[in-house]
């Protein structure tokens, strides 16, 4: 532990002024990022947002058009990708399929010269449990193991930096979802730095401490991802990473940090420190599940809260453990709406009137612009 | 009723029947008549049963010599012709260049001219280029032919690879003549010995390109050729056969180490 602690001071990945373009066409935006050595680090995007380029930038197998690319205190941006101490899980994995399990798993020790590998290569396959697999041509395997002898043939060489392209993407659910655990066990384990590329935010939350948020070929936001989730700073995190409710306003006042807002003519307050917006005009969102929704006749709300009348319940949803309302408010706008199923009401069906309610601390304000950045993206990434 | 039904559900396995004996029966034939007692010069009719040209079956004059020419042309023009067109098709499937069009059409031209035709102007290009004829331009003949079967073999393999493959490699501490010989190779490698197998067998066999670039040098399908003027000895079925046998055991050894492969237990 203290040697990795040691080998990670100075193995920071980072990037400056990094970018790519082919022809007219610019797929990563300059780019200054440092990726702290330990870390599971996630870069989260929609497809063609240039995250999978990035990667490949770090691995050398796409030269920058601009920039450098420092492992530690090296430049290693000149370097062939054989030359530095990165290895990558490559979508759908490309294992040899002319190798045995056993062969892939100690190729990168033998180009290095390492002599005798069956030793390493029989505790690598022990340590993802395929060891009786050894002797087996990868496309006998199904796609669970599969990922993992990609997993244990990066590994191995203990590179400094592991990256991973969409290593689940090739995976059903249940599957990638314990996959998903056994990573971040491993990246617990072997304190490597892992550079985790995906389109599905679920996944980056679950396992990433880091996550960067692409968009359009730069990063849009970059934090936890509490932070991302509680305070999105663009419409288009807001959107991608789960679900938001936004809603433009006016700010017509200030009052002990708090900004006074006028929503499609409804009063609401909202933290000054939770806006990311300066101008007179932003863009106020509130996640579904922070929204209490009652039934209009049942009308009394504590002091303190945000509220919008005149809701009228257009779709409910039941989903188990919680139910989800569609409500189309009085400006026509449609809100989202989790209601987790404790005491159900029986009222709460389409076509009733509802009021909504939030503490105002739940809120967050965004620059004003395209409200539904990030939405169609996030959701052709669910399909 | 019964054979209608038993008709209706073996009628695939009765045609592929049908079709491997219509392919087959020639050879059996010059199988057989390999074993032919001939009565006189011409081995055409069935005489009576010996195994005297298979005990002696370079017993005719120049026939051995004529494999040995045969083989020697296949061989080498495989050897030559695997590994241009290798080279080719890794260029053609790879990259993108300029006369790229202009040589995938140029290769196709062998495959689709009659052979008569390019027989006939190779003759007419050796002989204004003062050339002589023999061993040598028959070699360039087949390479060329030959060239287009190996390109088109190689290539749908190459295109059929994931570069991801290589770039797996290199991101393995593979140098790039590591990647090379470890896994583009061995990857490419089916593809490679379908077109040598091809090569040779086109090569083996050639006789009309071969008769207008050859000289005084004499192939195989030649001395068949020019035996039949003036009588066939049984010597000719012998090696005809023999090559047949050869040619089935080496696939059927292919095939079966294939299926052992993927048997392989856990």
């Amino acid at each position: 532990m203290t040697e990795q602690q040691r080998a990670g001071a100075s193995g920071d990945v980072s990037l400056a002024g990094l970018s790519k373009h082919y022809g007219d066409f610019t797929a990563v935006r300059p780019m200054d990022l440092t990726i702290p050595a330990g870390s599971f680090f996630a870069l989260l995007g929609a497809s063609g947002c240039g995250k999978t380029t990035t990667l490949r930038m770090i691995a050398g197998l796409e030269q920058p058009s601009t920039g450098t690319v420092h492992i530690g205190d090296r430049d290693v941006t000149a370097l062939p990708p054989y030359k530095r101490p990165v290895n990558t899980v490559f979508q759908n994995y490309a294992l040899f399929p002319h190798l045995s399990v056993a062969d892939n798993v100690g190729f990168g020790l033998r180009r290095r010269g390492v002599k005798d590998t069956a030793g390493q290569v029989k505790d690598m396959l022990d340590l993802v449990e395929l060891g009786h697999l050894a002797k087996r041509k990868p496309t006998r395997l199904s796609g669970g193991q599969q990922q993992r002898v990609a997993v244990a043939r990066a590994l191995i060489n203990t590179p400094q930096v592991l990256l991973l392209d969409e290593p689940l993407g090739a995976l059903d659910l249940k599957l990638r979802r314990q996959m998903q655990l056994e990573l971040k066990r491993i990246q617990t384990d072997v304190g490597i730095t892992f550079v985790h590329v995906t389109h599905d935010q679920e996944e980056a939350m679950t396992m990433a401490d880091t996550i960067a948020v692409m968009n359009g070929g730069r990063i849009e936001q970059l934090g936890s991802p509490v932070e991302l989730y509680e305070s999105p700073r663009t419409t288009f995190v807001a959107n991608f990473l789960g679900q938001s409710n936004l809603v433009e306003a006016r700010v017509t006042g200030r009052a002990d940090g708090d900004l006074l807002l006028d929503a499609q003519g409804n009063r609401l307050v909202l933290p000054a420190a939770r806006s990311a917006a300066d101008g007179e005009r932003l863009v106020m969102g509130i996640r579904p599940e922070k929204i209490t929704i009652v039934h209009t006749s049942d009308a009394k709300v504590a002091d303190g809260r945000n509220r919008l009348d005149g809701g009228v319940i257009v779709d409910a949803a039941f989903i188990g453990v919680s139910t989800q309302y569609v409500v189309r408010m009085p400006w026509g706008q449609e809100f989202t709406v989790f209601e987790q199923n404790m005491e159900r009401d029986r009222r709460l069906v389409p076509g009733a009137g509802v009021l909504l309610h939030w503490n105002p601390e739940h809120g967050f304000g965004l620059e004003s612009g395209d409200l539904t950045a990030g939405v169609a993206e996030a959701s052709e990434d669910a399909a | 009723m019964a054979v209608v039904n038993w008709l209706r559900r073996n009628v695939v396995v009765l045609i592929g029947l049908l079709a491997l004996g219509y392919m087959t029966l020639p050879n059996i034939v010059v199988l057989m008549f390999s074993f032919n007692d001939p009565n006189g010069r011409f081995n055409y009719t069935w005489n009576g049963f010996t195994t005297d040209a298979w005990e002696n079956p370079c017993g005719v004059a120049g026939i051995c010599d004529s494999v040995e020419v045969s083989l020697r042309i296949a061989v080498s023009s495989t050897l030559i012709a695997t590994a241009l067109g290798t080279a080719i098709a890794f260029a053609l499937g790879r990259y993108r260049f300029r006369a790229r069009g202009a040589i995938n059409t140029l290769l196709f031209l062998p495959m689709s001219m009659p052979e008569v035709v390019m027989g006939a102007s190779l003759g007419t290009l050796f002989l204004n280029m003062r050339i002589n004829t023999g061993f040598t331009t028959i070699l360039i003949a087949h390479i060329m032919f030959c060239l287009s079967f190996v390109v088109v073999a190689v290539k749908a393999r190459v295109l059929g690879m994931d570069p991801k493959l290589e770039e797996a490699a290199r991101d393995l501490y593979a140098s790039p003549t590591q990647v090379f010989l470890r896994v583009t190779l061995p990857l490419a490698a089916p593809g490679i010995g379908a077109g040598a197998m091809l090569a040779f067998a086109l090569s083996f066999d050639d006789f009309v390109i071969t008769n207008f670039t050859s000289g005084n040098t004499v192939t195989f399908p030649m001395f068949v050729y020019g035996a039949a003027q003036r009588g066939t000895p049984p010597q000719i079925n012998v090696i005809g056969s023999a090559m047949f046998v050869i040619a089935v055991l080496i696939v059927m050894i292919g095939r079966i180490r294939a299926s052992r492969r993927a048997r392989q237990p856990a």
